[in-house]
C-alpha cells in the first residue's frame, strides 16, 4: 500500500525581550540557576502577573509577517499541572483566544515550486524552569532561570506531507523570527524548538490517522530523523496488523528512534480557565500599525528585490536571503564593489565555504564585508585575476590583512604591462621550438599549453585576457 | 483608653498628647493579657512594633501628618510582610517567612501605621467561623464560647476586643462583613480592584478584595485611605484619581434612597430578632432624612450556588503552588516526586481546603467545564445585572449582614450550613461591589451587624451614609464588658 504522511509542527520559539512575560526579571541565558527569578518568577504566595508589552508586540509582528489575523480581544488562560519546575502548578498560556489566529506561510520544495503552509495560530505564554537530573545524587534540582520566559507557540495545520516540507517550514519559520528579530533562534540553548504530530494514511483517504506526538527535536536534522523514523514505525505497526496508538513519543537523537513517553489516558486533564489575575489583551488597530511600521523587510521580499535590483537568479537571492545577517553582508559586498554577481558568487562561494570549513558565524567571520568588497574592487579593476584573488582571499581569512596588503606582500598584482606579457611570450616560444613548429604546423590545441607556460612564468599574475591577445597575435604572427 | 477610636488616637498623636510608643506599647499590653481569651493573633511582632513606633514618633516630632503615621494597626495573615510569618492559617505556610511585602503592607508602612501583628483567620481565608485556622479558633469576644466569624476572625475578634484600634481583612464571599457583624465592628468591602491583591495571598482571585476594619466608619475611611490606589503590580487594580474616602462622611441623607433587596429579607433562615434589629436600623436613617423603598435582586437565590463553583475552581488553581518543592510545608523523607505532593499537601492543607480544592478541580475538568464554571461565570454577569438595574433606582442598598446572630464554636460542622452563613454577603463580591457591614444592635449581648451595599466605587458614599448612622446611635462604641 503506498502511504501518505501527515505532519503538523508546534513551534516554540522564545521572545527576545530584555525582561520576562509577567515579571520584571531578566531572561539573559546561563546564569546561576535560580538568581534570575524573582517572587513572581518563583510562584511565590501572593504574587500577580504583569504582562510584558514587548512580549505582545512580538506576537503581533509574527503575525503580521504571516498574514495572519490579530485577535482584538485574546485571553490568558491557566494551563494547570503538577510539576516541580513549573513553580505555580500552573502555566499562563493562551488556549481559546490565541493572539494570533489564522495565517500562512509559503515554503519552497525541492522541485523548485511553493506550497503554502496553513499557521493555525500563535499564542503567547511563559517557559517552565528546568529540572537537572545530574549532579544531586538521586535528586533532582531545580533552576528557575527560565521560568517566565516569554515564549510564543506557533501551530501549523497538519499540511505537511513529508519530512524534508516539515523542515522547509521549520527553516523558513526560523528565518522568519530572526529577520523579525523577535528570537533569536538559537536551538542549542532551546530558544527555538519543535514538537511534530506525525501520522500516516492510506493515499487517496481523506480522513487523518492516528497521531503521534514527537518531542524534544532541537534541531533541523532531529526533525528530519524523527519524522522519518516515526513514519517508518507507523507503517510498519499497521501493515503488521496493529494499530497506531495517540501518544506522545520522545526522539531520542543516540540511538535514532522514538520512544513511547506517554499515552492519551496518562495525558493531563489540563483544566484550562482564563486567568483570573489578567485581564483580556486588547489589541487595537492602532498598535497593529505602530508595530507595522516597524516591520523590516520580510524574506520573500527581499529575495524578490534581490532578483529585480542586482540581478540575481531567483535560486541565488533565495540563498543569498535566507538569513537577515547573510542578506546584509550580501547587500554590503555588494555596494562595496558595485558587481552584485560576482558579490553574488563569491559571498556563495568561496565565502560561505571558509564559513562552513572553520565553523564560524557569519558575524565572527575574520573577513567582513568591507574587506570582501576591496578584494573584489581588486577583480573588478584587473588587478589581480579571479584565480588569484582565491590565494588573496585565503590570506585575507588567516589574518594576513586586507586585500591590498596581501596583494603587495605576496607580489601578486596582475601582469598588464604588455610590452612585459610580450617578452615572457617570447622567451617561452623561444625555449620550446618543437612546440611552436608543431602549432604553426596546424595543431591548434597547443595554443594551451603556450598559455599555461606563460601563466607558469608568471605564477598566475598575467592578465588571462591579455595572454590570450598577445599570445594569438604572436603565434600567428 | 481603650475606647478610643483609631481617628481618635490620630488626632491624639498629632497633638502630641500621646506617643506612638506609648500607645503602641499600650495595645501590646493589652494583646499579651487579653488575647489568651481570643486567640486573634497568629503572631505578634512587639520588637518592631516598637521599632515602627519610634521611627513614627521621629517623624511626628518633624511635623509629618501621613495618615496613619504612629497608630498601631494588625495585618491578617494573608498578607506578606517581609521578613515575617505569613502563615495564612495554614500549617502549610507555617514555616513560610516571606521574601517581600504586600502592597497594602508597603503603603500602610508608608503611611506611618504601626504593625503590632499579625492576625488569625481561616485557613487561607476559606471558612465563616475561624475554626480552620491551623493555629486553632478564635474566639468572638461577645461570648467565648462563639465564633466570631470568618475568614477574618482574628482581625474582627482583636478590633472587637480592642487589643487594636484597626486591622486589615479580606473578603472573598463576606470575610470581612460577616465577622464585622458577629464582632460589632465596622468593616468593608471595597469594590473590587480599589486594593491592590499584591502581596495577598490569592484564594479567589476574582472575587478577593482586601479592606478595613475598626470600630467606626470613620476609621474604615481614614485606612482605606492608605490602603487603596493603584498598583502596577497587579493588572486587575483600577488606575482611579486618588480619592478621599473620608471626604462624604458629613454629608447628611436628605434624598438618599436606600433599597430594600426583597430577597434579603424574605427568605427563609433570617432570625426574626435580627431582622427587628435592621428595622429599627432603617427607621434611623428614615429619621435622618433617606427615603426607603424595596428593590429586586431576583437572582440573588443563584449566589451561593455560583460563588462555590466560581471560588472552589479558582482555589485549586491558586493553592496548586503549594507543592513542598520551593517553601513551606514539605512531608518527611518523601520516597519520591508523587508521594513528596501527595502527603506534603495531604498533610499540610486542612479538611476545608481540601474539600474546596477538590470541588474545583472537578467543576473544571474536561467535559463539566462549560457546565458548571462557565455557567456560573453567566449567573455572575446575570447578578450584576440585577444590581445595575436596582441602582438605577436606589443609591444604596441595605441589608442584614448574616441571618443569624454568632454561633457557638462546633455548632455547623456540616459545610453547606456554613456556606449559608454568607448567604447575604457572597452576591456583592460576585458582582464586584463595595459592602460593608456595621454594629445596629444587640441581641441576648450579641452583636448585629446592618449591611450596606454600593454601586461601583462608591465607598465614600457608603461610608458617609454609615458615619451619619453612627451620630445617632452608640452600637460601634460598645466594647464586651470582658475587655473594656
Amino acid at each position: 500500500m503506498e502511504w501518505e504522511t501527515v505532519i503538523g509542527l508546534e513551534i516554540h520559539a522564545q521572545l527576545n525581550t530584555v525582561s520576562k512575560i509577567f515579571s520584571g526579571a531578566p531572561t539573559a541565558y546561563g546564569a546561576e540557576p535560580n538568581r534570575q527569578a524573582c517572587p513572581v518568577d518563583l510562584g511565590m504566595p501572593g504574587v500577580l502577573p504583569v504582562l510584558n508589552q514587548g512580549a505582545v508586540e512580538r506576537a503581533v509582528m509574527l503575525g503580521l509577517a504571516i498574514n495572519a489575523e490579530i485577535t482584538p480581544r485574546s485571553v490568558f488562560a491557566r494551563k494547570n499541572y503538577f510539576y516541580p519546575d513549573l513553580p505555580k502548578g500552573y502555566q499562563i498560556s493562551q488556549f481559546e483566544l490565541p493572539i494570533v489566529g489564522l495565517g500562512h506561510l509559503d515554503i519552497e520544495l525541492e522541485d523548485g515550486t511553493t506550497k503554502r503552509i496553513g499557521v493555525t495560530r500563535a499564542h503567547l505564554e511563559e517557559d517552565a524552569g528546568k529540572s537537572l537530573h545530574e549532579g544531586f545524587e538521586a535528586m533532582t534540582g531545580i533552576d528557575l532561570n527560565r521560568a517566565g520566559t516569554p515564549l510564543i507557540e506557533i501551530v501549523s495545520e497538519p499540511e505537511l506531507r513529508s519530512a524534508k516540507e516539515a523542515v522547509a517550514y521549520m527553516k523558513k519559520l526560523h528565518s522568519l523570527v530572526r529577520y523579525l528579530d523577535i528570537c533569536d533562534g538559537n536551538m542549542q540553548e532551546g530558544s527555538f524548538r519543535c514538537d511534530a504530530n506525525v501520522s500516516i494514511r492510506p493515499k487517496g483517504q481523506t480522513e487523518f490517522g492516528t497521531r503521534a506526538e514527537l518531542k524534544n527535536l532541537n534541531s533541523f536534522r532531529f526533525v528530519e530523523r524523527a519524522i522519518n523514523f516515526e513514519v517508518e514505525r507507523q507503517i510498519d505497526v499497521i501493515e503488521g496488523g496493529g494499530t497506531v496508538v495517540q501518544e506522545t513519543r520522545l526522539y531520542d537523537p543516540d540511538r535514532d528512534e522514538t520512544r513511547s513517553m506517554r499515552s492519551k489516558e496518562e495525558a493531563n486533564d489540563y483544566r484550562y480557565f482564563p486567568d483570573p489575575d489578567l485581564l483580556p489583551l486588547v489589541v487595537d488597530s492602532a498598535f497593529i500599525e505602530t508595530v507595522r511600521e516597524k516591520l523590516p523587510e520580510l524574506p520573500d521580499a527581499k529575495r524578490a528585490r534581490f532578483v529585480e535590483q542586482y540581478g540575481l537568479s531567483d535560486y541565488d537571492a533565495g540563498v543569498l536571503t535566507a538569513t537577515r545577517e547573510m542578506g546584509d553582508f550580501y547587500e554590503a559586498v555588494a555596494a562595496g564593489c558595485d558587481a552584485p554577481k560576482l558579490a553574488a558568487n563569491w559571498v556563495m562561494g568561496e565565502f560561505s565555504a571558509a564559513l562552513n570549513r572553520s565553523e564560524v558565524e557569519l558575524g565572527e567571520a575574520p573577513v567582513n564585508a568591507e574587506g570582501l568588497a576591496g578584494l573584489l574592487a581588486r577583480i573588478q579593476d584587473e588587478t589581480i585575476s579571479g584565480k588569484i584573488a582565491k590565494e588573496v582571499f585565503e590570506a585575507m581569512w588567516n589574518g594576513e590583512g586586507d586585500a591590498d596588503a596581501v596583494i603587495e606582500a605576496k607580489g601578486l598584482k596582475q601582469i598588464t604591462d604588455t610590452g612585459a606579457i610580450d617578452a615572457i611570450i617570447d622567451e617561452v616560444m623561444a625555449s620550446n621550438p618543437k612546440q611552436l613548429e608543431q602549432y604553426r604546423g596546424g595543431k591548434d590545441k597547443l595554443f594551451g599549453f603556450f598559455v599555461g607556460q606563460v601563466m607558469k612564468a608568471t605564477q598566475g599574475k598575467a592578465n588571462p585576457a591579455q595572454v590570450n591577445e598577445r599570445l594569438k597575435a604572436k603565434l600567428d604572427g | 483608653m481603650a475606647q478610643e477610636t483609631l481617628s481618635g488616637w490620630v488626632r491624639k498623636l498629632q497633638a502630641r498628647e500621646i506617643s506612638s510608643r506609648e500607645l503602641t506599647q499600650l495595645y501590646l499590653d493589652r494583646i499579651e493579657r487579653l488575647d489568651p481569651q481570643l486567640n486573634s493573633f497568629i503572631t505578634v511582632t512587639a520588637e518592631q512594633a516598637l521599632a515602627q513606633a519610634d521611627a513614627a514618633d521621629a517623624r511626628l516630632a518633624q511635623g509629618e501628618q501621613t495618615p496613619l503615621l504612629g497608630v498601631p494597626i494588625a495585618q491578617k495573615d494573608i498578607f506578606c510582610t517581609e521578613g515575617v510569618r505569613t502563615s495564612c492559617g495554614s500549617r502549610m505556610l507555617d514555616p513560610f517567612v516571606s521574601p517581600y511585602n504586600a502592597t497594602v503592607v508597603e503603603r500602610m508602612n508608608a503611611a506611618g501605621a504601626v504593625m503590632l501583628g499579625k492576625t488569625n483567620m481561616d485557613e487561607f481565608a476559606m471558612g465563616s467561623s475561624n475554626e480552620t485556622s491551623f493555629y486553632g479558633p478564635v474566639r468572638n469576644p461577645w461570648d467565648t464560647e462563639r465564633v466570631p466569624g470568618g475568614s477574618s476572625g482574628g482581625s474582627a475578634a482583636a478590633v472587637g476586643a480592642r487589643l487594636v484600634p484597626g486591622a486589615t481583612g479580606t473578603d472573598t464571599g463576606g470575610s470581612i462583613r460577616q465577622p464585622a457583624a458577629f464582632c460589632g465592628i465596622t468593616g468593608l468591602k471595597p469594590t473590587y480592584g480599589r486594593v491592590s491583591r499584591y502581596g495577598m495571598i490569592a484564594f479567589a482571585s476574582s472575587l478577593d478584595q482586601g479592606g478595613p476594619m475598626a470600630a467606626t466608619a470613620e476609621d474604615c475611611g481614614r485606612m482605606l485611605n492608605a490602603m487603596a490606589g493603584f498598583d502596577e503590580r497587579d493588572s486587575t487594580s483600577v488606575e482611579r484619581p486618588a480619592e478621599d474616602f473620608t471626604a462624604g462622611l458629613n454629608q447628611d441623607l436628605k434624598g438618599l434612597r436606600i433599597g430594600l433587596p426583597t430577597e434579603f429579607f424574605g427568605e427563609a433562615g433570617l432570625d426574626e430578632r435580627v431582622r427587628g434589629v435592621i428595622d429599627a436600623a432603617i427607621e434611623v436613617l428614615k429619621g435622618r432624612g433617606a427615603e426607603v423603598r424595596e428593590v429586586g435582586l431576583p437572582n440573588s437565590h443563584l449566589s451561593v450556588p455560583a460563588y462555590y463553583v466560581v471560588a472552589p475552581a479558582e482555589c485549586s488553581s491558586n493553592l496548586a503552588r503549594f507543592d513542598g518543592v520551593r517553601y513551606g510545608y514539605r512531608c518527611e523523607n518523601p520516597e519520591d516526586l508523587m508521594d513528596l505532593y501527595t502527603r506534603s499537601r495531604g498533610e499540610g492543607f486542612g479538611d476545608e481546603v481540601k474539600r474546596r480544592i477538590m470541588v474545583g478541580t472537578y467543576v473544571l475538568s474536561a467535559g463539566y467545564y462549560d457546565a458548571y464554571y462557565l455557567k456560573a461565570q453567566k449567573v455572575r454577569r446575570i447578578i450584576a445585572d440585577d444590581f445595575r438595574r436596582a441602582f438605577a433606582d436606589v443609591d444604596v442598598l441595605l441589608a442584614p449582614t448574616t441571618p443569624e446572630l454568632p454561633f457557638a464554636l462546633g455548632a455547623k460542622a456540616d459545610p453547606v450550613s456554613m456556606y449559608l452563613s454568607d448567604i447575604y454577603t457572597i452576591a456583592a463580591n460576585l458582582a464586584g461591589l463595595p459592602a460593608m457591614s456595621l454594629p445596629a444592635g444587640e441581641i441576648d449581648g450579641l452583636p448585629v451587624g446592618l449591611q450596606l451595599i454600593g454601586n461601583y466605587f462608591d465607598e465614600a458614599r457608603l461610608l458617609g451614609v454609615a458615619h451619619q448612622y453612627q451620630q445617632e446611635t452608640d452600637w460601634h462604641t460598645r466594647v464586651p464588658a470582658a475587655f473594656a
